[in-house]
C-alpha cells in the first residue's frame, strides 16, 4: 500500500460495504441462490472480515494478506462450482484478486502421463489461474495413495509451494464430497493447515428443489401447470430415493427430459397452430412418465435386457 | 558497459512489480507475453532460447513475473528479457522487449578490423564474453 498518504482517522464500513459492490454481489447471492444458509453466512462473514481488513490496512494496522484458500464440501449438484464463481467475484470487487476470473480444472488438468510431464502441467494451470481463483473440482483424486507412482502427488507439491509463496496472486478452492475429502486432508496435512476456510454445502430439501425448479424453468422461459407442479412435487422425493441422486443437477436432467417429452406430446398430438402458451408449458404427462415413478433405471434395462436373449 | 537494448535500458533495472505492470499493459492489450535469455549480447543476435511458452491466455502478469524468476533461477547469469508478441494480421511481430536481468559483470565489446581485398578494412563488433564457449560466459 501507499506508505506517504495520510492514513484516515475513522473508517465508514457502511460506505465501504457499499462502493465496493459487495452488498450488490450479496443481495444478488441471496436472490439467485435458493437454500444455503450456511454457507450464505459464511460468505457473508468473509466478505466482512475482508472488508474490516481492507480497513485496518488503510489505517496501517494489519500486515499481511489473510489467507484465503478454501474448501468446499458437499454432495454433487450443491451449487458449490456456481458459489466458487461468486466468490470470485467477491474477492475481486474487494481487491484481493486483480482479475477475478475462475479457471475450473480436475486432476486431469493438472496430472500429467509421464515423468516430467506434471510439472509443466501443473504449472501452466496455475500461471492461468493467477489474479483470479482456481477451482480444483474432486481434489481428492490427485492423491491415490495405491499408488506410490502416481504423478499426483508432484502436482500436489506443486500446489502447495504456489499457494503459499503466491498468496497474493491467486486463491484456490478444493471441492469435493465431504468423506473423501476429509481423508484426503488426513493424508496431506500441508492442504489442511494452508487452508483456513472450510465450507460445508448442505443438500437441499425437497421444497428448495421445487423452487429450483421452478427457477430453472423460468430462465428458459417455460412454466408448469398447477398439475405438472404437483407431479414436480412428487417426482422430487421419488428420485431422491434413487441411486445417483446429484440435487439440483438431477433436477437440470429431469426437466430437461421433460422438455424433450413436451416437444414430443405436442408434436404428435398437436392438431392446429400453437400459441406460446401451449409451447412453453410443462403438463403433467411430461413429467410423470418419467421412469423414477416406475421404480428408475431398472425398470426400462430389464424389457431391453430379456429382448436381446 | 551495460548493454542497452530493447525498451527501458537506459533506465534503472525494472522491479519485480515494474515488470509486472509492464506485462500487464502488454496483456491488456492482447499481446503474448513470454521470457527468453541468452548469453550472447551482440545486438544482431536476435533469437534468443524461450523459457517456456509464449502466455497466450494468461490474463494477469503475475504469471509473467512468476515465470522470469524461474527463469532466474536456472540462468540468473544470463540475460533474460521479457517479450510481447502481437498476433493481429498486419503485425505478427514484437511490440514490447525489454531487458529483466543482466549478468553481474558485463564486459563490452571489441571493434574488430577484416584486412579485405586491396586496402579495404571491414568493421564489426565482438562481445568479449563470447570467447568463452555458451554456457561459460558469465560465471
Amino acid at each position: 500500500m501507499d506508505d506517504d498518504a495520510p492514513r484516515p482517522e475513522t473508517v465508514d464500513l457502511a460506505a465501504a460495504f457499499e462502493s465496493s459492490g459487495v452488498r450488490d454481489l450479496l443481495a444478488e447471492l441471496d436472490e439467485t441462490m435458493i437454500g444455503l444458509g450456511p454457507v450464505k453466512n459464511r460468505i457473508r462473514e468473509t466478505a466482512a472480515l475482508l472488508l474490516v481488513d481492507q480497513a485496518r490496512r488503510q489505517m496501517g494496522l494489519a500486515t499481511e494478506t489473510p489467507t484465503l484458500h478454501m474448501s468446499f464440501t458437499g454432495n454433487p449438484g450443491t451449487g458449490k462450482t456456481t458459489v466458487a464463481m461468486k466468490m470470485a467475484g467477491l474477492l475481486h470487487r474487494l481487491g484481493y484478486v486483480r482479475k477475478g476470473h475462475l479457471v475450473t480444472v480436475t486432476r486431469d488438468d493438472l496430472v500429467g502421463q509421464y515423468i516430467g510431464h506434471t510439472a509443466p502441467k501443473t504449472k501452466e494451470v496455475l500461471k492461468k489461474a493467477m489474479g483470479g481463483v482456481l477451482f480444483i473440482d474432486e481434489a481428492y483424486y490427485l492423491y491415490r495413495p495405491e499408488n506410490e507412482r502416481d504423478y499426483g502427488q508432484e502436482a500436489i507439491e506443486i500446489l502447495l509451494q504456489v499457494m503459499e509463496n503466491n498468496r497474493d496472486d491467486l486463491v484456490v478452492i478444493l471441492a469435493g464430497y465431504a468423506d473423501r475429502m476429509d481423508r484426503f486432508f488426513d493424508s496431506n496435512p500441508g492442504f489442511r493447515s494452508r487452508i483456513a476456510h472450510h465450507i460445508e454445502f448442505p443438500d437441499y430439501s425437497d421444497a428448495e428443489l421445487l423452487r429450483i425448479a421452478e427457477r430453472m424453468l423460468t430462465d428458459q422461459n417455460y412454466v408448469f401447470d398447477p398439475a405438472a407442479r404437483q407431479a414436480m412435487a412428487d417426482y422430487i422425493p421419488a428420485r431422491r430415493a434413487q441411486p445417483h441422486f446429484a440435487n439440483a443437477r438431477s433436477i437440470r436432467n429431469a426437466l430437461d427430459r421433460a422438455r424433450l417429452r413436451q416437444a414430443n406430446r405436442l408434436f404428435t398430438e398437436a392438431k392446429g397452430p400453437l400459441n406460446a402458451t401451449d409451447l412453453s408449458t410443462i403438463a403433467e404427462p411430461d413429467i410423470r412418465a418419467s421412469r423414477v415413478f416406475r421404480g428408475g433405471l431398472d425398470v426400462d434395462r430389464r424389457p431391453a435386457a430379456d429382448a436381446a436373449e | 558497459m551495460k548493454v542497452t537494448q530493447g525498451q527501458f535500458s537506459f533506465l534503472p533495472d525494472l522491479t519485480d512489480d515494474q515488470i509486472r505492470q509492464q506485462a500487464q499493459y502488454a496483456i491488456d492489450k492482447g499481446w503474448a507475453v513470454s521470457v527468453e535469455y541468452t548469453d550472447d549480447p551482440h545486438p544482431r543476435n536476435t533469437y534468443w532460447e524461450m523459457w517456456g511458452h509464449p502466455m497466450f491466455d494468461n490474463p494477469d502478469a503475475a504469471a509473467a513475473v512468476f515465470e522470469v524468476n524461474e527463469c532466474r533461477k536456472a540462468h540468473g547469469s544470463k540475460y533474460i528479457r521479457v517479450i510481447a508478441f502481437d498476433a493481429s494480421p498486419g503485425w505478427e511481430s514484437i511490440r514490447m522487449c525489454f531487458i529483466v536481468n543482466r549478468p553481474a559483470q558485463e564486459p563490452g565489446f571489441r571493434l574488430v578490423r577484416q584486412e579485405g581485398e586491396g586496402r579495404v578494412v571491414r568493421y564489426t563488433i565482438e562481445s568479449y564474453a563470447v570467447r568463452e564457449p555458451e554456457g561459460a560466459r558469465y560465471v
